[in-house]
C-alpha cells in the first residue's frame, strides 16, 4: 500500500525540524530556555497528531506494510531507504510518539540547566525512535537502533544522577557489544541474499545451520535491548541514574525495541533457529522472572525496584513471543504496549516525589497518601497495573501470555505465573511503605499536592491503562493480521518440529 | 611505452621544479617570517595546480618512463586525497606557525617534497621507483619531526622516527631485493607476470619483509611502537601531518603491492595482513584506554583505525579495495577535523594537549565542543555517522570473502575502542572545567572542524557518490597493460 506523499519519512523526521528550530533560538538565557521548552513541546506534539492520523488511516486488516515511502538508497547495492508500518510496528510508532511529550512535559521544571541542549536530544531520540520502528531495511533500521545510543548517552550522562557516568557508559557500552554482533549478521544475510530489503529477507529461506549463527547474533542485541538475564544489569543502573524523562522513555519505548526486533526479525526470518533457542529462552525468561522479581522485593530505591520488575516484565514478553502461538504472541505485543504505558506513569511517579523530597530512598517516604491524595489515586492505579490487575492493560498482557505459555509448555506457564504472584508482593510492599502509612515527617506532611502539569501527565496514562484493560480489543483489531502473519511464517516449521519429537516418542514407546 | 613521454608525471615534475625554486627563494628572501609566509602559500598553490594536473593528465591509464611509472584513475584519486590532505592541514597551519618555534620557510617546503615522494610511491610501477619515492617521502618526516630543534621531545621524535625509519626501509628494500633475485624483475608488470605460475618460497619471504616494511609506514602493528611517542613529541601540526597523509600514500601501496603485483598470490599474504589487521586493531583500541594525553590518543586510534582499513585489504577481493579506500576518504576527513580542534586547544596561548584539558569544554565552546563530539562518535564507528559506514564496507568485503571471525573479531574491538572516543565526549560534556581555554579559537580551525563534522553526519546521503567514485577506480589497481 503507498502514499501520494511520504507521510512516515514526514513522521520521522519532524522532530529534527523542531531541532533546527531549538538551534536558532537566540537570546538571554531565560528567554533561550522558556522558548526551548514550548517547541520541543508543540513539535512533539505536532508529531503525536500526525501519528495519531496515521493510526485513524491505518488499516488493520491489510496483510502488509502500509504508508509505504521508497527511496533509492544505494539501490544498486541492493540497500534501500524504505519505510512502512504494519500491524507490529504500528502500535509501537504511537507508542513513542505519544510518550514523547509527555516525557518533555515531565522534566519542565525539574530540568535546569542547558535547557535547549536537553530538549534537543528528546527530540533526535523521538526521530531516533520511530524510525527504528518503521525502517523496513536492514541496514536503516540498524542505522536508527544504533544512532538511539547517542542520545541516551548524553541524556543519562550529563542530567543524570551522582553516578551518571558510569551507568552512561554501562549502558552505551552493553548495548553496543550486542549490537555489533547483529552488524555482523546483518553483513552475513546481505551477503547471501544480496538484499537488505527486509520484506524480501522474511521471504529468503537461510539454511538452518546459518540461521542458527544469524539467531544468536541478533539474540545477543535483543536480549540485551530487552534486557533478559543475565546481560540486564546495565538497566537498573542506567534507570536510577537517568533524569525522569528518561527513564519514562528508556522504559517505555527503548526496551520494546528488543521485542519488536524478536517479533520482526528473529521469528519470521529463523524459524528454525527460533524454535531450537526457545527452552533456552524460556529458561533465561523464567529466571528473569523469578529472580528479578525477587531482587526487586530487596531495594532501597525505588526506581531501583521499578527497574528490575521491568526486566521481569519484559520475561513475560520473551515467554509470550517464543510460544509460537497467536495469544502468546499478542499477549506478549499487548504486555509490552501495556508496560510502556504503565512504567513510564511510575518512572514519572518517582520522578514526582524525588522532585519534592530529592531522595528515591523508600524509606524516606511513607504516609505519601495524607499530604498528596491524588498521586497516590494515579500511583495505586499504575501499581495495580502493574501487578496485572482485572481491569488494567497488564492483566491482559500477563494473561494472554499465560495462555499461550499454557498451550506451549504447561512448566514454562506455572514458572511464569509465579511471577504475578511476586510482582504483585514487590509492588504492593512499595506502594505500602511508600504511600501508606501515618505521615510523621514534617517534610512529607509539607509535599506539595500534584499540580496541573503533573495531573496532566498522569491522567492520559491512566485513561488509557484501564480503557485498554478494560476494552483491549482496540490493540488487538491492529495487530492480528500481522500477527497471523508472522505465525504462518513460523508454523509450518513448528508443526514439523513437534511431529518429529512425537514420532520420536512413539518410537521409543514401542 | 614512449621513453620520452612524460606527460602521464607533469604534476610531479611541476611540484619537483617548484620545491627547487622554494629552496632557492626561502634562502634568498628576508626576513624569515615572510619568507615562511611566501613558501607556505605558494606551496598551497602548487599543491592545488598538482591536483589539477594529476586529474587533467593522469585520468587515462598510461605509463611514462618506460613503464616505470603508471597512472590511472586510482592514482588520481589517492594522490587527490593526498594533496587534499596536505592542503587541508597546511591550511590549519597559518595559526600554528605564527608565534611558533616552527614558524621557517622549511616547513611546508619539506612538506612538499615528502608530498612529492607519496605522490611518487603511489604512482610507481617499479621497485626501485617506489624505494625512491619512500625515501622521498620519509627522508622530510624525519627533519620535520626534529622541526623544533629547541625541544627536547621533538628532536627525540625525530630520532626515533628516523631510526626505526630507516630499519622499516631496510626491510622493505631486502624485501623488494629478495623479490626480484626470485622472480628475476624490478617492474611490477614484470613480477607479477613471473608470480602468475606460482610463488617461490623465496618471493614469499621477500614479499613478508615488503609487508612489514609497509605496515610500519602506516603505523600498523606489531610495527606500531614508534607511533605513540612521535606523535607525542612533534609539533601538533606535524602530528596531524603524520596522522594524515603519510598513510594515504602507504596505504595505497599496500593497496597496489598486494591486489595488483600479488594479485594473484592472494593466499600467501592473506594470513598475513589478517594477523596485522587482528593485533593493530586492538592493541590501538586497548593502548588508548589508559592515554591521559590527546595526541597519544590519537596515536593510538590511528593504529586501530589502520588495522580496520587493513581488514578490507586481507578480504582479497576487490570490494575489499574499495572499502578500504572509502574508509580512508572517512578517516582522512575526520582526523583532519580532529586536528583541526586539537591545534585549537590553548592556554594563554600556550598549547595543551591533555584530555583533561578540555574538561566542560561544552559550556565554554559549544561549537567546538558539537563538533568534536560528532568526530568522536563518527570515529567510534556509531551509524548514522560516517565512521560507521567506513567500517560497513570494510566488514562486509571481510564477509564476502568468508572471513566471518574476522569480522567478529573486528567489531569486537570497536566496542573496545568506542569506549576512549566516548570518554572525550564525557569530559567535555560532564566534567567541570577546572582551568578555561583561550576563548579566541582560530575561525579557519573552527570552520575546517565544522566541515568534517557536518561532512560525517551528511554522508548518509553523500555515500553512494562516493561509492560509484570509488569503485571506478578499482579495477585500475591490477591494471596490467600487457
Amino acid at each position: 500500500m503507498e502514499t501520494t506523499w511520504p507521510v512516515l519519512t514526514v513522521l520521522t523526521f519532524l522532530p529534527l525540524v523542531g531541532v533546527v528550530f531549538l538551534l536558532l533560538i537566540r537570546g538571554d538565557e531565560e528567554v533561550v530556555v522558556r522558548n526551548a521548552r514550548n517547541v520541543a513541546l508543540w513539535v512533539s506534539g505536532f508529531t503525536l497528531l500526525l501519528a495519531l492520523a496515521l493510526l485513524w488511516n491505518f488499516d488493520p486488516n491489510y496483510d502488509g506494510y502500509q504508508f509505504v515511502d521508497r527511496g533509492d538508497w544505494l539501490a544498486d547495492e541492493g540497500i534501500g531507504y524504505m519505510m512502512g508500518v504494519d500491524g507490529i510496528s504500528m502500535p509501537f510508532v504511537v507508542l513513542s510518539a505519544f510518550l514523547t511529550p509527555l516525557a518533555i512535559l515531565a522534566s519542565w521544571h525539574s530540568v535546569k540547566h542547558r535547557v535547549r541542549e536537553y530538549m534537543m536530544a528528546f527530540l533526535v531520540l523521538e526521530t531516533l525512535m520511530i524510525g527504528t520502528f518503521s525502517a523496513l531495511d536492514l541496514v536503516v533500521f540498524y542505522l536508527f537502533f544504533e544512532a538511539v545510543l547517542i542520545p541516551m548517552f548524553i541524556i543519562i550522562g550529563i542530567w543524570g544522577g551522582a553516578r551518571r557516568v558510569y551507568s552512561a557508559f554501562k549502558f552505551f557500552l552493553y548495548t553496543l557489544a550486542g549490537s555489533v554482533l547483529m552488524l555482523v549478521a546483518i553483513l552475513a544475510m546481505y551477503n547471501m541474499a544480496g538484499t537488505t530489503n527486509i520484506p524480501q529477507l522474511t521471504n529468503f529461506a537461510f539454511d538452518p545451520s546459518v540461521q542458527f549463527w544469524l539467531f544468536l547474533a541478533f539474540f545477543a542485541s535483543f536480549a540485551v535491548k530487552m534486557p533478559m538475564w543475565p546481560v540486564h544489569t546495565w538497566l537498573p543502573d542506567a534507570h536510577v541514574e537517568a533524569p525522569t524523562a528518561g527513564s519514562m522513555i528508556l522504559a517505555g519505548v527503548l526496551l520494546k525495541m528488543g521485542g519488536y526486533g524478536f517479533l520482526r526479525f528473529s521469528l519470521p526470518m529463523f524459524p528454525d533457529a527460533s524454535i531450537s533457542f526457545a527452552p533456552l529462552i524460556f529458561v533465561l525468561s523464567i529466571i528473569a522472572i523469578i529472580y528479578t522479581s525477587l531482587v526487586a522485593l530487596a531495594q532501597q530505591d525505588m526506581k531501583k525496584l521499578i527497574a528490575y520488575s521491568s526486566v521481569a516484565h519484559m520475561g513475560f514478553v520473551t515467554v509470550g513471543i517464543f510460544s509460537f502461538n497467536a495469544q502468546g504472541v499478542a499477549g506478549a505485543m499487548f504486555q509490552m504496549i501495556s508496560h510502556g504505558l504503565i512504567s513510564a506513569a511510575l518512572f514519572f511517579g518517582v520522578g514526582v516525589v524525588y522532585d519534592r523530597l530529592h531522595t528515591r530512598d523508600i524509606d524516606a517516604y511513607g504516609g505519601v497518601a495524607d499530604a498528596m491524595p491524588r498521586y497516590a489515586v494515579f500511583f495505586m492505579i499504575m501499581m495495580l497495573g502493574s501487578v496485572g490487575l482485572p481491569g488494567t492493560t497488564g492483566f491482559v498482557g500477563e494473561f494472554l501470555v499465560m495462555v499461550g505459555a499454557w498451550q506451549a509448555n504447561i512448566v514454562v506457564a506455572i514458572f511464569t505465573a509465579t511471577g504475578v504472584i511476586l510482582g504483585a508482593t514487590y509492588m504492593l510492599w512499595l506502594y505500602r511503605r511508600v504511600v501508606f502509612g501515618r505521615a510523621e515527617k514534617d517534610e512529607i506532611l509539607a509535599l506539595e499536592p500534584l499540580d496541573r502539569r503533573e495531573i496532566f501527565i498522569f491522567l492520559p496514562l491512566t485513561i488509557l491503562v484501564i480503557w485498554y484493560g478494560i476494552f483491549p480489543g482496540g490493540i488487538f483489531d491492529l495487530m492480528d493480521v500481522s500477527i497471523a502473519s508472522i505465525l504462518d511464517q513460523i508454523e509450518p516449521v513448528y508443526l514439523d518440529a513437534l511431529n518429529t519429537a512425537q514420532s520420536a516418542v512413539t518410537t521409543i514407546g514401542e | 611505452m614512449d621513453l620520452l613521454n612524460i606527460q602521464p608525471a607533469t604534476a610531479e615534475i611541476f611540484m619537483a621544479l617548484v620545491a627547487l625554486g622554494l629552496v632557492l627563494a626561502s634562502a634568498f628572501i628576508q626576513p624569515e617570517a615572510i619568507a615562511a609566509k611566501f613558501v607556505r602559500r605558494v606551496t598551497v598553490a602548487t599543491m592545488l595546480l598538482a591536483m589539477w594536473m594529476c586529474y587533467h593528465n593522469g585520468f587515462m591509464p598510461s605509463y611514462a618512463f618506460n613503464g616505470q611509472f603508471f597512472t590511472s584513475p586510482f592514482m588520481v584519486y589517492m594522490k587527490v586525497l593526498i594533496l587534499l590532505g596536505a592542503v587541508g592541514i597546511l591550511l590549519m597551519a597559518k595559526r600554528e606557525f605564527q608565534g611558533e618555534s616552527i614558524d621557517r620557510p622549511e616547513l611546508p617546503l619539506l612538506i612538499l617534497l615528502s608530498v612529492l615522494g607519496m605522490m611518487l610511491m603511489v604512482s610507481a610501477n617499479d621497485l626501485i621507483v617506489l624505494y625512491m619515492g619512500l625515501e622521498l617521502q620519509s627522508l622530510p618526516l624525519y627533519v620535520i619531526a626534529a622541526i623544533r630543534r629547541e625541544s627536547v621531545r621533538s628532536s627525540e621524535a625525530g630520532l626515533k622516527y628516523f631510526l626505526l625509519g630507516a630499519l622499516s626501509s631496510g626491510l622493505l628494500l631486502y624485501g623488494a631485493s629478495l623479490l626480484y633475485g626470485f622472480t628475476g624483475h624490478t617492474s611490477y608488470d614484470g613480477i607479477k607476470l613471473a608470480l602468475e605460475n606460482g610463488i617461490h618460497p623465496g618471493a614469499v619471504i621477500g614479499m613478508v619483509f615488503m609487508i612489514s616494511g609497509l605496515a610500519f609506514k602506516i603505523s600498523a602493528a606489531p610495527f606500531h611502537m614508534w607511533t605513540p611517542d612521535v606523535y607525542e613529541g612533534s609539533p601538533t601540526i606535524v602530528t596531524a601531518f603524520f596522522a594524515v597523509v603519510p598513510k594515504l600514500a602507504a596505504m595505497a601501496l599496500f593497496i597496489r603491492f598486494t591486489h595488483g603485483v600479488l594479485g594473484d598470490a592472494v593466499d600467501s599474504w592473506q594470513q598475513v595482513i589478517v594477523i596485522i589487521a587482528i593485533l593493530s586493531m586492538f592493541i590501538g583500541a586497548g593502548g588508548a584506554i589508559m592515554q591521559t594525553d590527546i595526541k597519544r590518543l590519537m596515536a593510538y586510534s590511528s593504529i586501530a583505525h589502520m588495522g580496520y582499513a587493513l581488514v578490507g585489504i586481507a578480504s582479497g577481493i576487490s570490494s575489499g579495495v574499495s572499502a578500504v579506500m572509502v574508509y580512508m576518504v572517512i578517516y582522512v576527513i575526520s582526523s583532519i577535523g580532529v586536528f583541526a580542534l586539537i591545534l585549537s586547544l590553548k592556554r594563554d596561548g600556550r598549547a595543551v594537549t591533555k584530555i583533561e584539558d578540555m574538561a566542560g569544554m561544552s559550556r565554554s565552546h559549544p561549537v567546538y565542543a558539537l563538533a568534536m563530539m560528532v568526530l568522536m562518535f563518527s570515529m567510534a564507528g556509531i551509524p548514522p555517522l560516517g565512521g560507521f559506514f567506513g567500517k560497513w564496507y570494510v566488514f562486509s568485503a571481510a564477509i564476502a570473502s568468508g572471513q566471518v571471525a574476522l569480522a567478529v573479531v573486528g567489531v569486537l574491538a570497536s566496542v573496545i575502542g568506542a569506549f576512549y572516543y566516548i570518554r572525550i565526549v564525557k569530559v567535555m560534556y560532564v566534567d567541570d572545567e577546572t582551568q578555561p581555554i583561550d576563548q579566541d579559537i582560530p575561525r579557519s580551525n573552527t570552520l575546517i572542524a565544522l566541515t568534517s563534522a557536518i561532512m560525517m553526519t551528511g554522508l548518509v546521503f553523500g555515500l553512494s557518490f562516493l561509492r560509484e567514485t570509488v569503485q571506478a577506480t578499482v579495477p585500475f589497481v591490477v591494471f596490467v597493460a600487457g
